[in-house]
């Protein structure tokens, strides 16, 4: 038992971006925790004021290098409410397609390269011996497949090229579609390995939480409405209307409460609110893991992160066999006056929020991001807090990843986190 | 033998750390053979700096602190490589370089706070950087083919 400790973790690892945690415990008790979201802001915000609306959503998509496709199509859907485009079936389609892309990407590296880590006592992939091998080269075809699925369709996995405003410059050829479904479809039985690995740990750290997610009718992450597990629906429109910005001095990031209360975005609410959408076929197979849900286990966010990787799969494989793709023309791109458009969707961590007003002169004039892991930093602190009375019996490097541990089990992205602070600190 | 690495990133979006992992998609198992990562944040907790061969760096410079610490790299580092345009160029990491002098108001707070510097600089500005992969996010060939070139130049595979 550690009456006196004091732990300072600098750059926390196997996260995406820059974040410091320091503890202070005295006589037993926890007397201080800071996560400090370190990395340094680029100030977004500031930066699209007086821009042109359409050179926006590629210049945001700079936000963050592993969720660019999210910020990208967030953006757009902005941009086309302040437009009043209204995207056809097929264009809804590729988006869709597109972020079923990076869901698989993003959702295996952390699951694979920084969660199995953990599960294995190990501290990285490469100290893996060659009993894993296999595991690994299941790693790579996962994530592979999703890269290469945003490639095909958005051009590129990082920044892509071909996701444009109210249209995609480029389509696939029916050949490549042939290709990708074979890839999606081999991929398949490797994820199943994965849900299993995560169902079958041990791992648990759990308390009530509201959880808040769209309750998109196909579980693709581009529409709906806002739900939590207090039972509000709230539109998309209205949801900063329900937001509090809690600025934390020591953060480079805002931290959010939902109705003057911490809560959680991200796969694990997602999965609590609304697994009765997810694709028939995936459903059907994954019938034993649903049933964990709805759960406040944070570690079981990575579960439902493999269930969507299935998810992402199977229906990407029914959206590309069952669809005619055909060339779009760039839309006609009138303003109707002063505008504001609000875009929702759910980015691989959570719900995101992206609000612009435009002027007369088609520039914009204000901008507002809410971001997954800014708006789920209260949660993570406050886990750490609780958590602390409950190990502080181990030895320190055991707390040390303890710490880590639980704060990777949130997927949290300090690139996307650190950039929409308020103006003025309290 | 095995060439140490360091791959290392300040203030950017980190797109090239993901490109290089999906690289590793088709490298991983031959890259294992030739790379021993001393530091890799994004991959293990057990860093080091020390007797790097390549120093691998994202991003552009914002603090004190990340000044430093460039340094500290530059000076363990047989050779370092900007990686991406924000290392590079400095953008668009830098965008606050160019705000008009009522935003620049607005931010200075939280200049002062985080200590940041006043501008935000490209590697070069700071340290003798030895190469460039430039692009938002870098160009994978020029990367692959600038890897290669130190597993000859360090006497990892034949020339």
């Amino acid at each position: 038992m550690h009456d006196n400790l004091d732990i300072n973790i600098e750059q926390l690892s196997k996260t995406e971006g820059h974040a410091d945690l320091e503890v202070k415990i005295r006589k037993g008790k926890v007397e201080d925790v800071k996560l400090k979201i370190s990395e340094n802001k680029r100030f977004y915000t500031q930066a699209v004021r007086k821009r042109h609306y359409s050179s926006i959503p590629q210049f945001v998509s700079r936000i963050c290098g592993t969720c660019s496709i999210a910020h990208l199509t967030c953006c757009i859907k902005a941009v086309e409410k302040c437009l009043d485009i209204e995207p056809s079936e097929q264009i809804q389609i590729q988006r869709k397609l597109s972020v079923y892309g990076m869901m698989i990407r993003d959702h295996a590296l952390h699951l694979y390269f920084f969660c199995l880590p953990d599960i294995f006592s190990k501290d990285s992939i490469f100290d893996f011996d060659s009993s894993k091998d296999n595991l690994i080269k299941q790693a790579f075809a996962v994530k592979s497949a999703g890269n290469n699925l945003s490639k095909l369709i958005a051009g590129r996995a990082v920044h892509p090229t071909l996701q444009k405003i109210g249209y995609f410059s480029k389509i696939p050829s029916k050949e490549q579609i042939r290709e990708m479904i074979d890839q999606l479809k081999k991929t398949r039985e490797h994820v199943f390995e994965l849900i299993e690995l995560f169902y079958n740990s041990n791992f648990e750290f759990s308390r009530e939480t509201n959880f808040i997610a769209l309750d998109s009718k196909d579980y693709s992450f581009l529409d709906g409405s806002i739900v939590t597990s207090t039972g509000l629906k709230v539109k998309e429109e209205d949801f900063w209307n329900y937001l509090e910005r809690i600025i934390i001095p020591y953060s480079q990031a805002t931290g959010f409460k939902f109705s003057t209360k911490e809560y959680m975005v991200g796969a694990l609410a997602r999965m609590n609110l609304n697994k009765d959408k997810l694709y028939i076929d995936s459903k059907k197979e994954l019938n034993q893991f649903l049933k964990v849900f709805p759960s406040n286990n944070i570690y079981y966010n990575n579960l439902a992160q493999a269930i969507e990787i299935l998810h992402c799969l199977d229906h990407s494989i029914q959206l590309l066999e069952t669809n005619e793709f055909k060339s779009q023309s760039p839309p006609k791109l009138t303003l109707k006056g002063e505008r504001r458009g609000i875009g929702v969707i759910e980015a691989p961590r959570g719900t995101l929020y992206h609000h612009l007003e435009i002027n007369r002169a088609s520039k914009v004039t204000y901008a507002n991001f809410v971001i997954p892991t800014a708006q789920n930093q209260i949660k993570m602190e406050n886990d750490i807090r609780l958590l602390l009375p409950k190990i502080l019996n181990k030895q320190k490097h055991e707390i040390y990843h303890e710490l880590e541990k639980v704060i990777r089990a949130y997927d949290p992205c300090m690139s996307c986190a650190s950039h929409f602070l308020k103006l003025k600190w309290i | 033998m095995k060439l140490n690495v360091g791959w290392f990133s300040f203030t950017c979006c980190e797109d090239s750390t993901i490109v290089f992992i999906e690289l590793m998609n088709e490298r991983f198992f031959e890259w294992r053979k030739l790379i021993n990562f001393k530091y890799f944040r994004t991959f293990k907790s057990n860093n080091s700096i020390d007797d790097l061969d390549i120093a691998f760096v994202e991003g552009a410079i914002s603090s004190r602190k990340e000044e430093e610490t460039l340094r500290k790299i530059r000076e363990n580092s047989k050779k370092l490589v900007a990686i991406g345009s924000c290392a590079c160029t400095g953008s668009p990491a830098n965008q606050r370089n160019f705000f008009d002098e009522k935003t620049k108001n607005e931010i200075q707070f939280i200049l002062d706070r985080f200590n940041h510097k006043e501008f935000v600089l490209p590697l070069s500005d700071l340290v003798k950087v030895d190469d460039y992969i430039s692009g938002c996010p870098m160009d994978e060939k020029i990367f692959l083919a600038k890897l290669d070139q130190y597993f000859k130049e360090f006497e990892l595979i034949n020339a």
